[in-house]
């Protein structure tokens, strides 16, 4: 196991490396200039070129590049163009809000997904299972921003319970943080519950008359202790891959609706970074998702042989 | 002990009504071993679960008859009831032991859960006693065993650990339905000596569902034939395998290969597919394969009537009729034979 979770630990720089160069191609190879944009339309050439010079943006493309992977190995992700500040510093910032936005939403998701799901194989033959394909189908297919504007419009604005926008940190008291996390939140899982609960709801009747439940059963054991026991531990091993992945779409997967709840989050800093062409940080954050990425599909993988006994990786 | 009445389960699907089970009688004392013999399809495992009441409702439902445990009738117990019966009067081993282990639980965990479902005692005690239940069932180094996932068992140590699951309860009848078929032969004959070990030691009943002649002569004292849903001859193991008094159980025996054989006789097989159950033929259902049928055959259809004491079957042709339809036809065979030497 141990062996198995280095050597995956291994196996993330070279899919980083690979990221790195199409991060670093896409941005350099983006129409714009950093040091115009900073200068303003009003200067001369000679102060651009001046600023390019300061910045080592004259300098040739391949060189630029391996002195930034230079930087990264020793734990320095550059400086960003525009506020000077640490790249590195910058994301750890930014990482607060859209930490708390995952968490929360991801949080909301489960406590509806999983309840629903188990309900609807336990009525599997009911009129509510059809109802709940439907369901979960206009779930998925809703448009983030547009149920996030019709949230705000009605809880945010018509009736004003929460606060249509902004954001505290945890630290400055759990209920604020929370009350200002709640509609992003509710908005990002609308759509991830559509997905997670179909998901869980295949594998279940997947599992509902495979031959261990008729033993389970044979024994005299309650048709609710078969579904929650026997067959939702069973159903959970796919169902987790489709989590993992939602989780770590979530971090880069946020922007719009931290634009419209304006969340100073990662997503926003993406954002931002584009308009104002600032190389570092977008490469420095474009990695780092990258990162997570990998990383969050690596704890599935663990996660798999601890939940199904049959995989093991060494 | 057990008595099915008249009992008809019919499966409800797309294409028609399936009459799975079509009016099947027959009685379990406590002790005894009954075989239940028949091809694919024709109700042997739909029969075993309705005792259990463990068909999936719907589609499955039971028109007709009554399934009496005791006294009680099981189609009409409501679940909670029937959950009181199932592991701990009535017990069921399955035809796959692969796949009737819960993948991710450990072994141990799940001979627990069959007991604790019906005794409420300490988490020690029932472990206790499923390490006397895996000894029984012959799983060497049980403490340890306990701990193992079914991945980590062969097919035979599953079914193994399957009957020990059965037992828990010390149930009064197993139903052991088709036991034997995924394992292999020198498995098979382990699992079938264990099985008759373990009723000597516990003295339940046993139900057991085969496909296989060899399997229920080894085992059963009671045999029921079965064919499209059907009883088409029942008796004790003897009258079945020596006073055969219906045609399909005698190409059923005729289908067999014999090592000991002498007269050379010629493997037959049964010409044609079971029948369709849900458009079954008129008359006697087995007419269109059977080699002695009548015009009477597609019109009539028998009932199981009685020959010997506790011989019953369902045919048209009495026991002379019968007799002497297989010698001619024995003949015949004999004289296609001299012409191809």
């Amino acid at each position: 196991m141990l062996h198995y979770t280095l050597r995956r630990l291994l196996a993330i720089i070279p899919v980083l490396f690979i990221v790195s160069i199409i991060v670093f191609m896409i941005v350099h190879l983006t129409p714009g200039n950093p040091a115009y944009l900073i200068l303003g339309e009003d200067s001369s050439p000679e102060a651009i070129e001046q600023l390019e010079q300061q910045l080592g943006l004259d300098k040739p493309k391949v060189i630029q590049y391996f002195d930034w992977l230079g930087n990264i190995f020793v734990g320095d992700l550059g400086q960003s163009i525009y506020s000077e500040q640490a790249v590195t510093q910058i994301i750890v910032e930014r990482l607060g809000p859209t930490f708390s936005l995952m968490v929360i939403s991801m949080l909301l998701t489960i406590i509806v997904a999983i309840p629903t799901a188990i309900f609807i194989v336990w009525k599997r033959n009911t009129v509510l299972d059809p109802l709940f394909l439907s369901g979960s189908l206009l779930g998925t297919s809703i448009p983030e921003f547009w149920l996030a504007l019709l949230l705000v419009l009605g809880l945010g604005v018509s009736v004003p319970i929460f606060p249509v926008a902004g954001y505290i940190p945890i630290t400055d008291g759990l209920l604020g943080w929370l009350h200002h996390l709640l509609l992003p939140g509710i908005v990002l899982a609308a759509v991830e519950v559509g997905l997670i609960a179909r998901m869980l709801r295949d594998s279940m009747l997947e599992s509902v008359n495979q031959d261990y439940t008729k033993t389970a059963r044979g024994k005299g054991v309650k048709e609710s202790t078969v579904l929650m026991k026997h067959v939702f531990s069973n159903a959970l091993i796919p169902t987790t891959t489709v989590i993992g992945v939602t989780v770590a779409g979530l971090l880069g997967g946020t922007v719009i609706i931290e634009t419209i709840f304006t969340i100073p989050g990662v997503g926003q800093l993406l954002i931002d970074s584009i308009h104002r062409r600032d190389y570092p940080v977008i490469q420095g954050v474009v990695l780092f998702v990258a990162f997570v990425y990998v990383l969050i599909n690596l704890i599935v993988d663990l996660l798999y042989a601890f939940l199904d006994p049959r995989i093991r990786y060494d | 002990m057990l008595e099915v009445k008249n009992l008809k389960a019919h499966i409800d699907t797309p294409d028609g009504v399936v009459k799975a089970v079509d009016g099947v009688s027959f009685i379990i004392k406590p002790g005894e071993t009954v075989g239940i013999v028949g091809e694919s399809g024709s109700g042997k495992s739909v029969l075993a679960h309705s005792i259990m009441q463990l068909n999936p409702k719907p589609p499955t439902f039971y028109p007709q008859g009554e399934i009496l445990f005791e006294g009680r009738n099981l189609l009409q117990l409501q679940e909670k009831e029937l959950r009181k019966i199932r592991g701990n009067d009535i017990a069921m081993i399955f035809q796959d032991p692969m796949s009737s282990l819960n993948p991710v639980f450990k072994v141990g965990e799940q001979l627990m859960e069959a007991i604790l479902t019906h005794h409420h005692m300490p988490k020690s005690k029932a472990k206790q006693r499923a390490i006397e239940l895996l000894k029984d069932v012959g799983i060497p180094d049980p403490e340890k065993r306990m701990n193992a996932y079914p991945h980590q068992f062969s097919g035979g140590m599953r079914q193994r650990v399957l009957i020990a699951i059965a037992l828990a309860c010390n149930p009064k009848i197993l139903i052991a339905d088709e036991p034997t078929t995924a394992l292999d032969v020198t498995i098979q004959a382990q699992i079938l000596e264990l099985m008759k070990n373990i009723q000597e030691k516990y003295g339940m009943a046993i139900i057991i569902i085969s496909h296989d002649l060899g399997v229920i002569a080894q085992m059963a004292e009671k045999v029921l034939v079965m064919y499209s849903g059907r009883i088409v001859e029942k008796g004790n193991v003897e009258d079945i395998f020596f006073h055969t008094s219906m045609p399909y159980t005698w190409s059923l025996l005729r289908s067999l290969p014999r090592i000991d054989s002498e007269s050379r006789e010629r493997l037959l097989n049964i010409e044609g597919q079971p029948p369709n159950l849900i458009h079954p033929p008129s008359g006697c259902n087995f007419h269109p394969r059977c080699p002695f049928a009548t015009e009477q055959c597609k019109l009539i259809d028998p009932e199981l009537t009685k020959r010997s004491s506790n011989h019953f079957v369902a045919c048209l042709l009495s026991e002379v009729e019968f007799k002497e339809a297989k010698r001619l036809m024995e003949n015949v065979e004999q004289e296609g034979d001299l012409k191809h030497v």
